[in-house]
């Protein structure tokens, strides 16, 4: 902070403490930094996280001291605040970096061309061979399905919420979005298990798991459109009314177009998440090992569920596989994010 | 519309009619949407009544207080561990994300630069993008041996908790504990817990936190006076909510906990199990009547979910707060 005269003037009044200059900060870091250092150096003491934690505290409380005695117990308080919550930010960053991290290396020395192009006919827990092409089917076929049935149903309901409401009924839709939202995944697996398989004797199979997740996938899609057509510019509504444009209309050529950008980040997020989703899938979709291109008959693989088979297998070859596996989905997953938030730059409504 | 040569008024006329009629149509169509999700919720709750009564019917045991699973055998199950389970494995990640993640909502909102701010901001959100079976996978071959230390740390520095004592000596070797299934709750839930928070302290009126420095309060003296008062029922919910997620989790716990069924408080050695973990454990496995037992405890974790849920919306809608983390 620069100091300004009138600022030297209070503290020679006696009126301001001191303030720590920032070489003051930084010599509290360093400080802390080298004695951490040379703890670790000359005592018993040992490994990369004990030192990082240590370093942590050590820095923490020394920045604190020293603002306490420049500036003050107020000060001390506010850069210890401030530097617990750059801890929780550290908390946030680092596992995100580890699991990225980890998978990437992990995957990387399993994943190949082949290993995208074949699938899992044929080979035993116990050979290194085998692929996860029919899984990549299963889970495109699912997540194509879940998202034909629910994105279309889901801005329906937004429309609803945000251009008809009014009275109790809508107000009933929208509490019911957001408990729908609570459900947990493997409750949705298990609904389409008692109604769809158990009750109409519908089996196993890929459309099954496209309903589980289509319930999972509706109410985001209905919470992220419902924003962003609640964004569209009421003007822009009743200049499209004015012209003798049916409300209909109106939202269809006028509202929808408008909100366009944002809701399509909406629904790739939406998709992003529901591609993830493994617990409604290891209920319904019965697996197979091998290609089954019909999502209608039979069972079918899916991804999420080929990583969770692989990570509880014994044989290193199954976790080999699911690393890679998880690879692949991890990037799915990561493109469709990072897409929908670069949208998100170029969307006028949100950004107003 | 098509004006026909039969007159300007009788074509508006019919243009009018059509209108009104394909207005009431799409209407029509909207209103059956929103009550479709009506019918979804009644129908999760009653097919999910159906098939689980027949468990219920065939259970020898008293289904809430038993701790055993063997409904496809001898018949005797119930989901007193599980839910002990659930609560317990929810309960601590609560208390390790809660801190974490509201000190990132805080930092964002407050502290942060905007365009910083924004990338901080995709980053957490990034962390709630990773598939929940890669956390898993993660947890169980990353996290956990990396724990090993820390929970031997733990049960020899702070063993007179009875939480963290060992037994046996079994917290000296990898374990898939309670503790470690909490863990990895904790990294899943903190970035839900902390977008919504987020959104919340957004919501705060600048010039309540603009009086505040401008009296000469400290950033964190601001916090404490503007920021913080108005924004706890939206906090409390998004804490909910985090619970909600938390007591739902199914495939990453399924990787990481001990898969037993026993209510012992030591969290460090192995053991725990939870309901949704357990269906995704036995469903394998399960015979007709396994499948029914396993659809009775989802009813019981939908139900669980549903009062969390309820009550963080409750919070929430008396607030008059709304948070509009559409991403959660």
């Amino acid at each position: 902070m620069s100091q300004t005269l009138a600022t030297r003037t209070l503290r020679s009044t006696g009126l301001r403490a001191g303030s720590l200059p920032r070489w003051g900060v930084a010599a509290a870091v360093l400080g802390a930094l080298l004695v951490s250092l040379l703890l670790f150096a000359v005592t018993p003491m040992q490994g990369v996280a004990d030192f990082l934690i240590f370093a942590v505290v050590l820095t923490v409380a020394s920045v604190t001291v020293a603002s306490w005695i420049v500036e003050g117990r107020r000060r001390a308080k506010d850069r210890f605040a401030t530097s617990v919550m750059l801890v929780a930010l550290g908390l946030t960053i680092l596992p995100l970096g580890f699991v990225i991290g980890y998978t990437i290396k992990r995957g990387l020395s399993r994943i190949s061309a082949s290993f995208l192009t074949h699938s899992m006919a044929g080979v035993g827990p116990l050979s290194p061979a085998g692929g996860i092409y029919h899984a990549i089917i299963g889970t495109l076929e699912q997540v194509l399905l879940a998202s034909l049935i629910a994105i279309p149903l889901g801005l329906l309901v937004a429309i609803y919420i945000t251009e008809y409401a009014g009275g109790p009924f809508a107000t009933a839709i929208r509490f019911l979005i957001d408990v729908m939202t609570g459900i947990p995944s493997i409750v949705a697996g298990l609904f389409v298990l008692a109604f769809w398989v158990l009750a109409l004797h519908q089996g196993f199979s890929g459309f099954a798991g496209a309903i589980a997740l289509a319930i999972l996938e509706l109410p985001i899609v209905v919470r992220s459109s419902e924003e962003m057509i609640k964004l569209v510019p009421a003007t822009l509504r009743e200049a499209s009314y004015a012209l003798g444009v049916a409300r209909w209309k109106t939202i269809m050529r006028i509202v929808l177009p408008t909100a366009a950008t944002g809701i399509t980040t909406g629904v790739m997020l939406a998709v992003a998440r529901v591609t993830g989703e493994t617990a409604p899938v290891l209920l319904v979709v019965g697996n197979n090992d091998f290609i089954n291109n019909d999502p209608f008959h039979n069972g079918q693989a899916s991804l999420p569920l080929f990583i969770f088979q692989g990570a509880g297998s014994s044989s290193n070859f199954d976790v080999a596989r699911a690393w890679a596996a998880a690879l692949t989905l991890i990037g799915f997953v990561m493109v469709l994010y990072i897409a929908a938030r670069l949208l998100t730059r170029r969307n006028a409504l949100a950004r107003g | 519309m098509s004006i026909v040569a039969t007159g300007a008024d009788a074509a508006s006329l019919r243009g009018m009619r059509s209108t009104r009629r394909s207005d009431a149509t799409f209407k029509g169509l909207t209103v059956s949407a929103g009550f479709l999700v009506f019918v979804i919720l009644v129908a999760i709750a009653v097919f999910l009544v159906l098939k689980a009564l027949p468990a219920f019917h065939a259970d020898k045991s008293n289904f809430w207080t038993t701790r055993i699973w063997d409904p496809d055998n001898t018949l005797h199950f119930g989901i007193a561990a599980l839910v002990f389970g659930t609560v317990l494995t929810s309960a601590l990640a609560l208390i390790m994300s809660v801190p974490v993640a509201l000190g990132v909502a805080l930092y964002i909102t407050q502290y942060a630069p905007r365009r910083i701010a924004n990338w901080l901001g995709y980053a957490t959100d990034m962390l709630a993008a990773v598939p929940s079976v890669v956390y898993g996978l993660w947890g169980a071959f990353f996290l956990l041996p990396h724990l090993v230390r820390l929970q031997v740390f733990m049960s020899h520095n702070f063993g007179w908790i009875p939480l963290f004592a060992d037994k046996d000596n079994q917290v000296s070797a990898y374990s898939k504990s309670v503790f470690g299934a909490a863990v990895v709750l904790a990294i899943m839930i903190l970035p839900i817990v902390a977008a919504i928070s987020r959104e919340i302290f957004r919501q705060v009126d600048p010039s309540q936190r603009e009086a505040a420095l401008a009296l000469g309060a400290t950033r964190w003296e601001m916090i404490r006076t503007a920021v913080l008062p108005p924004s706890w029922p939206g906090v409390t919910s998004a804490i909910m909510l985090g619970l909600g997620r938390a007591l739902g989790e199914t495939i990453a716990v399924a990787l990481v906990i001990g898969n037993v069924f026993t209510i012992d408080w030591h969290v460090l050695i192995p053991g725990g199990n939870t309901i949704a973990a357990n269906i995704a454990n036995r469903f394998g496995e399960a015979s007709s009547t396994g499948r029914a037992a396993l659809i009775a405890s989802g009813l019981v974790l939908f139900v669980i979910t549903l009062a969390v849920n309820l009550v963080a919306r409750y919070v929430i809608y008396r607030s008059g707060k709304e948070e509009r983390s559409a991403a959660v």
